[in-house]
């Protein structure tokens, strides 16, 4: 039995929400809910999906209006209870506008829009969205961003890699400048965490027909540990690694 | 304003009286050609529109097809030439928005859009180059921002449009039958606005679009604003599903006058709105303005004054999409428009009250149209064979190099990688591909593809346009889909010109016959005429979009989205050409050499024999090619050939996977007399005419119709050669993908002896990057 309860936060103008939803609910089983930006999330809700595309038509910034959104106070506090909490593209933009993750996504090197598959390696094997997966594995799946150039500052970078907190990096290069081709954190806890990449459009057999069982696995990680009552303070950093970076 | 002396006094005798100020104006919106069609629409009517698939219902701007378990498909072409070509970012953006609202009046959600852009030369038009990038740029910056997967689409450089931009929007809906907006109005109902400000953008913009651009008039261009359009789209969307809305229009062309006059006229009733109502960005603007302003995310939604309307305002209120009420519904079929009588003690002024029906339809003209002079002799024109290398041993390397990094053949990935073509993961064949594939909810793919060919138009019209069609099937048809409708883009110069009207009405002549011969219904159009430029009219340029059905595995069909298995329309669509595949081709080649792009780009030839498309061979190779792409694992790949020839579309598949291969076409069946071919008394059988008296360059380089290449993996060579056999199609097995050839070499012979040998990797290279260093070597 693995029903469990997920809300998709929708801000004005989200366009990825009903993909995240088709394959929350329709590809994993999820007991999948929309949350309009201006409504709590509902009680018992076991993750929080930050769905990829534009909110507010990313007028400022990617991401820096909708970080101001009622909903962002119940998905802080979430992010601090220690329920997974995954931000793609557009979500990843508001994690770091809202200053839940750290850094910053910039306009791509290219200065535009590019849409286009890319490998990820994994990094981290130990997240809510990525235990079912292998250190050093890698995952096809597309970018669509126009804001997707990850930056920090040198401290910054340097105690996400030690930390362990690096989750996904670009496998051929930094596909759009991003600062060591980083892809995708998470926050301290481990159970934030936020990519660039797609993996709702990579995680199907119609869409991703070369090979969509890596992308799977973000998905069946969280149904994995959230089945298994393993969500919960501790996070999910594994190792030893992890106690450099924090406070 | 544009009303002509006859319009005016006809409109005057239909009123009974001096019309009033307001009333010219919106007449005149209405009346525009963009708006009414009155030049062309004597001639549209000849098109089919009936199918076993087409759902008909008043006032809807789309074409609705009926795609099995429950759910339709609706269907749209739009082009925005005049704004795109003073303003190329916002005119094509604004291209996306229009088209968009056109499917969401029906109640569907957009799905698709596909892109047609057409510019100058690049070497001699200055200006082509900063149209083309901003154009893209509008249609990325609009269409990734709503959400909605730009997912194919075409692309062509053509000293005809010198100066000027042609921009084609199609834009593809789905949705639930039983959803569909069921256009209907009772008298009390009350007519709502919604979306954007009206403000003083776009005024005049559908007369703008009726007339030669000799002025750059920018106030006449709409200003996009994609994120107020998301808002729309979710929000009238949430409205259908909430039963709120009677009846919908977009507001397009002609602003509330075409918007309040057409739904009036098309449901029978009357409606009066009062312009003080309507929230606008700006005080002070007049009646006049407010009833011709071309601002764009607005729809106008007639509800019930209670229920409905109480479930609109929620749900805007939920969306911040701004509404107004402006009017209501009445009996007597007129069309009123009011101001004041808000303001305290002020009484309302009648601006305009005329029959819906008058301003509705414009007194429909019957241009004089005669056959051009240019065409006399046109197709005669030829030119002596390529003889480059001396000895008779003519060399084609470095003109397949040319043709393959031509702006015209080069890959596109530069503009479609900058549009969002996967959102909404129903895009399972990607742009770049013959035509792109889209998942359907019923377990069934839906193919799309658009194709224009003005050089073909130029040398002859009727031919030309058929050939555009037969282009877009054969495109559909490589992906195993067959066609269920059409969509033709009418775009040529001043119709007031006899020859260039000529032009047009062969063009939708060929198109009607062609579309009733192959049982394809024509789902939805658009005419664009005044397209001039200032070394005069634009080549004739019909665009033609067609839509094809795949199902998935029988056992499949009607399934659920979600856990589709690996059916047998997917294992082919996801198959890609092999080291030692067998390379046959389909269909014979003729020596139709007029408006190829081997004529124009490398011969510098305008003229020669139109490739002419028989209907009997194009249902004959099609349904060959249907067959075999309707079993599993019979073919790798099936690539229409089309512009550069059979040269050109076996040089793409191997640039498209990075294969080499060795092909001899001296085997290539051919057809000498083009006009028995065309009569579909030859190039029946196998066999074709003698391979020696065709010249090598018409064989490479000839653009005729129906041709297919087709991989075949070694173990299917024989099933796919007896189907072919028993098809009757000419085929022809002219070499292998890779195996024999040297490493990484595109080897072309004519009889054993190499008539053209490229390196993959330098020619994969620059086809890649074509687009790019042209727009950033710049």
């Amino acid at each position: 039995m693995r029903l469990v309860k997920v809300g998709i936060v929708v801000f004005p103008g989200s366009n990825c929400d009903r993909d995240m939803h088709h394959v929350l609910r329709d590809v994993f089983g999820f007991d999948v809910q929309y949350v309009w930006h201006t409504k709590p999330i509902p009680a018992g809700t076991d993750a929080v999906v930050l769905p990829g595309g534009f909110s507010y038509g990313d007028r400022l910034r990617a991401g820096a209006i909708a970080a101001h959104s009622p909903v962002m106070s119940d998905v802080r506090r979430l992010a601090s209870k220690g329920t997974p909490v995954l931000g793609v593209c557009n979500g990843f933009q508001v994690l770091t506008e809202s200053g839940i993750l750290p850094g910053a996504l910039l306009v791509n090197e290219s200065l535009g829009f590019m849409c286009q598959w890319t490998d990820l390696v994994v990094e981290n094997a130990s997240t809510p969205f990525t235990s079912m997966l292998r250190a050093g594995q890698r995952i096809p799946i597309p970018i669509a961003n126009g804001e997707g150039r990850y930056y920090a500052d040198e401290d910054t970078v340097r105690d996400l890699w030690r930390g362990g907190r690096v989750v996904f990096r670009y496998a051929d290069g930094p596909v759009n400048g991003s600062v060591g081709g980083i892809a995708g954190i998470c926050n301290d806890d481990g159970n934030v965490v936020g990519m660039m990449p797609h993996p709702e459009r990579a995680a199907e057999y119609e869409t991703n027909p070369a090979d969509c069982g890596p992308a799977r696995m973000i998905f069946e990680s969280l149904a994995g540990c959230a089945s298994a009552q393993q969500i919960s303070h501790a996070g999910y950093i594994g190792g030893g690694e992890r106690g450099e970076a924090r406070s | 304003m544009n009303l002509e002396q006859s319009e005016l006094d006809y409109l005057t005798s239909r009123l009974g009286r001096i019309p009033r100020p307001a009333e010219l104006h919106i007449v005149a919106a209405e009346w525009s050609e963009h708006c009414s069609y009155k030049s062309s629409k004597k001639h549209l009517r000849i098109l089919p529109t009936d199918g076993p698939l087409v759902i008909s219902e008043k006032g809807y701007d789309s074409g609705v097809l009926d795609v099995g378990g429950g759910y339709v498909v609706t269907a749209h072409i739009e082009s925005h030439n005049h704004p795109s070509a003073v303003e190329p970012y916002g005119g094509a953006a604004t291209g996306v928005g229009g088209v968009i609202r056109d499917i969401l009046s029906a109640g569907t959600r957009p799905i698709a859009i596909l892109d047609g852009l057409r510019f100058g030369n690049p070497r001699t038009d200055p200006r082509a180059l900063w149209l083309f990038k901003n154009a893209v740029s509008g249609i990325a910056d609009y269409g990734n921002c709503l959400g909605i997967p730009t997912v194919g689409g075409e692309l062509e450089f053509d000293d005809s449009y010198a100066g000027y931009a042609m921009v084609d929007v199609a834009a593809i809906g789905f949705g639930k039958r039983d959803r569909l907006v069921r256009n209907h109005a009772e008298p009390g109902d009350v007519v709502v606005l919604l979306g954007g400000p009206t403000g003083r953008d776009g005024i005049g913009g559908s007369q703008f679009a009726s007339d030669s651009l000799e002025t750059e008039d920018r106030s006449a261009v709409q200003i996009p604003d994609p994120f107020i359009e998301k808002l729309l789209v979710e929000a009238v969307l949430e409205a259908r599903s909430a039963g709120a809305i009677h009846a919908m229009k977009d507001l397009g062309g002609g602003g509330l006058s075409c918007a309040v006059s057409e739904t009036a006229d098309a449901l029978g009733v009357g409606i009066t709105i009062n312009t003080d109502a309507v929230h606008a960005r700006e005080d002070g603007m007049s009646v006049e303005e407010i009833m011709t302003s071309e601002s764009q995310e607005r729809m106008l939604v007639i509800t019930d004054s209670v229920r409905g309307l109480q479930a609109i305002r929620e749900i805007c209120s939920k969306f911040g999409v701004s509404h107004s009420v402006i009017g209501a519904v009445k009996r007597d079929g007129m069309m009123r428009v009011t101001s004041g009588g808000r303001r305290a003690g002020g009484g309302e002024d009648i601006a305009a009250e005329m029959p819906a029906e008058v301003v509705a339809n414009a007194r429909l003209l019957d241009l004089p149209h005669q056959r051009p002079a240019y065409l006399d002799g046109i197709e005669d024109a030829s030119c002596a064979p390529h003889a480059q290398g001396g000895g008779g041993a003519a060399d084609y390397t470095d003109i397949i190099h040319r043709l393959m990094t031509s702006p015209n053949i080069a890959s596109r990935s530069w503009v479609y990688s900058q549009y969002d073509h996967e959102v909404g993961i129903r895009t399972v064949v990607r742009p770049g591909a013959d035509a792109s594939v889209l998942r359907l909810d019923n377990g069934r793919y839906l193919a799309i593809s658009m194709d224009g060919n003005p050089k073909h138009c130029y040398v002859n019209p009727r031919q030309g346009a058929i050939g555009c069609f037969e282009e877009a099937c054969r495109n559909v048809v490589c992906t195993g889909a067959a066609p269920i409708g059409m969509l033709d883009h009418l775009q040529f110069g001043d119709p007031t010109d006899p020859g260039v009207f000529w032009t047009f009405v062969e063009s939708v002549r060929g198109i009607a016959d062609f579309a009733r011969e192959m049982g394809i219904p024509c789902v939805g159009g658009k005419v664009s005429l005044y397209n001039e430029t200032p070394s005069g009219p634009i080549k004739p340029t019909p665009v033609i979009a067609v839509l094809g059905l795949i199902s998935g595995d029988d056992s499949d069909g009607g399934g659920s989205g979600g856990k589709r298995a690996d059916n047998s329309a997917m294992q082919r669509m996801r198959a890609k050409p092999a080291d030692g595949d067998h390379i046959i081709v389909v269909g014979s080649t003729k020596d139709e050499m007029g408006g190829s792009e081997y004529y124009e780009y490398i011969r510098g030839v305008v003229g020669g024999r139109c490739p002419a498309v028989s209907a009997a061979e194009s249902r004959r190779n099609s349904g060959a090619i249907l067959d075999i792409t309707r079993r599993a694992g019979l073919s790798h790949m099936v690539h229409d050939c089309s512009k550069g020839g059979l040269a050109a579309a076996v040089s793409e598949v191997c640039l498209g996977v990075g294969l080499g291969c060795d092909v001899d076409i001296a085997g290539v069946p051919r057809a000498h007399d083009a006009g028995a071919a065309a009569s579909g008394a030859a190039a029946s059988g196998a066999a074709g005419a003698p391979a020696r008296t065709m010249p090598d360059d018409v064989t490479l380089f000839s653009e005729s119709h129906s041709r297919y290449v087709v991989l075949v993996p070694d173990g299917s060579l024989r099933e796919v050669e007896d189907l072919l056999a028993r098809s009757g199609a000419a085929h022809a097995r002219i070499g292998r993908a890779a195996r024999g050839a040297p490493r990484g070499r595109i080897i072309f012979r004519s009889g054993g002896r190499t008539v053209a040998d490229l390196s993959v990797d330098k020619t994969r290279r620059e086809w890649s990057g074509v687009l790019g260093g042209m727009v950033h070597g710049a």
